[in-house]
């Protein structure tokens, strides 16, 4: 019973000032969270450490010789794609994370507090950021060591880097949608995945479109990820045009437009 | 009469004609309830009885189908902001983040109630001392044991005291002594002047801290009232009495029924019988009544094993008020 003793020296604040929601404070104390989780469980972290080494060296080394007669040349096409597919495939675990919190009752006790209730969902896509950050400073700084020299510096690759964190984070609303609609986190990962494997292979990301056969290539040019990959390579070459980075910007927005009012719905419906 | 009750004692909730259906299953079926303001109220029900879905209408959480419910004077549905910001809900499932410290969820939780970010630390660390968890305060949730764990979770609902809070089942799967400190912590946050609205399958509980009872079957509120008001609808007691011998027991039923003027029930053990005991043929109390029942079973020579004299169990209240058990079956305490 030694609780209920030392409960007598707790103060009782107030009912005074009824606490508002507010949407950034909010927003950074939920993606504070996301990032005590990760520190908690490292292996969180792990696909944001292995994917970009994997898949810097595989695909230099393995399609290299082949596609374009020397690593080191195919290395300055195939780095920014890298780069995207990358960001891009570990973005799926907003998806579990959301349906973790879902099912194990975390959204119940969020969706009972006097918040900015998207806070929940964007606070640990804020959160997320950090992941891609990482991810993106492997590819790049072992591209580096391999050889790699960004024609467009500093500034373009930068720009590169933010570009690549907007559609990262837009794209996630998908994720996040799945893994309220669907009840298991196994679900949420096949699904994402069938999804994704399209999404990333059926792009310019490897080899040029151009070798194609005519319904892939149409495919490949609306697909928003080539898009995306061409303004990455232009910026990292310091090619870009405005229409390059607007389309990828444009996009993002639809995504967010159409998938974060779904997100929502699922999530303000409950269990 | 309703608006004169209103302006003379105002609710922590009203609510009248609750319905949520989910697919063919009516969770809560036309259900009404006023709570007053202060003290514990009790939702007494077995599994399934619709007392979680309820729960979840008055925080927020579920929009019900049909009916109002007023939390703290504002309706659930028209402004659920108003009602979440004076409210807590302390759930059956684990609420807290099990890959967080203690220290951490308490953090996180005033840092979304608005507290700056060292008044967050200096009041975790105030719970944390309060509740008996300092030293666990740098430990992953998930190492706790399930006292500790309810513990942070009503600590984590009172980071700002709330006028009105939700415990959903506080008790379930706890040990005797963590349930016993979860109770002496319901009872110092009623003297410090918080509504407790609680939800339990257990008649002890109900009746160890609620000052008024509902009792729920099938999404409905069947009774209401007191904790004795609702015992003594299902007698005064409960007699239990298992025999030396089975082959005694029809005897043994057709004696005792004669005796104490009450219907006998057999028990699925075959020489165990119950009897719900009210006042006497002549005015007796229980105990005498039952003194009475034993020496006319001593006189026709049926021996006794055991015997019992006990308080009804939520399945003898069931019993009383709807003539039917609870269905799903209670588990044993």
């Amino acid at each position: 019973m030694t609780a209920a003793t030392a409960l007598d020296t707790l103060t009782i604040p107030g009912q005074g000032r009824l606490p508002q929601p507010r949407v950034l404070r909010n927003s950074l104390t939920m993606g504070w969270r996301s990032l005590i989780k990760a520190r908690h469980e490292p292996e969180l972290v792990a696909d944001a450490i292995a994917i970009p080494v994997l898949f810097t060296l595989l695909f230099t080394y393995l399609f290299g010789g082949a596609l374009s007669g020397s690593t080191h040349q195919y290395l300055g096409f195939v780095l920014p794609g890298t780069l995207v597919m990358t960001v891009l495939l570990i973005t799926v675990s907003a998806g579990l994370s959301v349906n973790n919190d879902h099912t194990n009752g975390a959204h119940d006790r969020f969706r009972s507090m006097p918040i900015w209730q998207p806070a929940v969902i964007v606070g640990g896509l804020l959160g997320d950021t950090v992941r891609y950050l990482l991810a993106i400073a492997l590819v790049l700084g072992l591209g580096l060591l391999m050889g790699y020299r960004p024609a467009g510096g500093a500034g373009g690759t930068l720009l590169a880097v933010a570009l690549i964190l907007v559609f990262g984070f837009s794209v996630s609303w998908i994720w996040t949608t799945l893994g309220l609609v669907l009840r298991s986190a196994q679900a949420v990962s096949i699904l994402s995945f069938a999804i994704q494997v399209p999404l990333t292979f059926a792009s310019n990301v490897f080899v040029n479109p151009a070798t194609m056969p005519g319904w892939l290539r149409a495919f490949v040019h609306v697909n928003p990820v080539s898009h995306l990959v061409d303004a990455e390579r232009a910026l990292l070459n310091g090619t870009v045009t405005a229409g390059q980075v607007g389309w990828v910007l444009l996009a993002s927005a639809g995504l967010v437009a159409i998938f974060a009012p779904l997100t929502m719905l699922r999530y303000r419906n409950g269990r | 009469m309703v608006a004169a009750m209103t302006a003379a004692r105002p609710f922590a909730i009203e609510a009248a004609g609750l319905v949520k259906t989910f697919g063919t299953t009516r969770a809560v079926d036309g259900l009404a309830l006023a709570v007053p303001r202060g003290g514990v109220f009790g939702l007494l029900g077995p599994n399934g009885a619709g007392k979680t879905t309820t729960i979840r209408i008055f925080t927020t959480l579920t929009r019900p189908d049909a009916g109002v419910a007023r939390v703290l004077g504002h309706d659930v549905a028209a402004d659920p902001h108003a009602v979440r910001s004076r409210i807590s809900l302390t759930g059956q499932f684990a609420t807290v983040d099990a890959s967080l410290t203690g220290l951490e969820n308490l953090i996180l939780q005033a840092r979304l109630l608005g507290l700056g970010r060292r008044a967050a630390r200096r009041r975790a660390a105030e719970l944390l001392t309060a509740f008996g968890l300092t030293d666990a305060g740098g430990r992953a949730v998930k190492t706790y044991s399930g006292g500790m764990r309810r513990r942070l979770d009503i600590a984590t609902s009172i980071v700002v005291t709330p006028a009105l809070l939700f415990l959903d089942e506080p008790t379930t799967g706890l040990d005797p002594g963590s349930r016993n400190e979860v109770w002496a912590t319901v009872r110092w946050l009623v003297r410090e002047g918080t509504t407790v609205l609680l939800t339990t399958q257990y008649l002890e509980e109900a009746d160890q801290l609620s000052d008024r009872i509902a009792v729920i079957d099938h999404g409905k509120v069947i009774a209401e009232g007191t904790p004795s008001e609702l015992k003594a609808s299902a007698g005064a007691g409960v007699l239990r009495i298992r025999l030396a011998s089975a082959a005694d027991r029809d005897r043994a039923q057709q004696v005792l029924s004669g005796a104490l003027g009450v219907a006998i029930r057999p028990e699925p053990d075959p020489a165990a019988l119950t009897a719900r005991i009210g006042t006497g043929p002549d005015g007796w109390d229980a105990s005498q009544t039952v003194t009475h029942g034993m020496a006319e079973l001593a006189r026709q020579g049926i021996g006794i094993t055991t015997f019992a004299l006990g308080q009804p169990s939520l399945d003898e209240v069931f019993l009383a008020l709807t003539g039917h058990g609870t269905a799903s079956g209670v588990p044993a305490r």
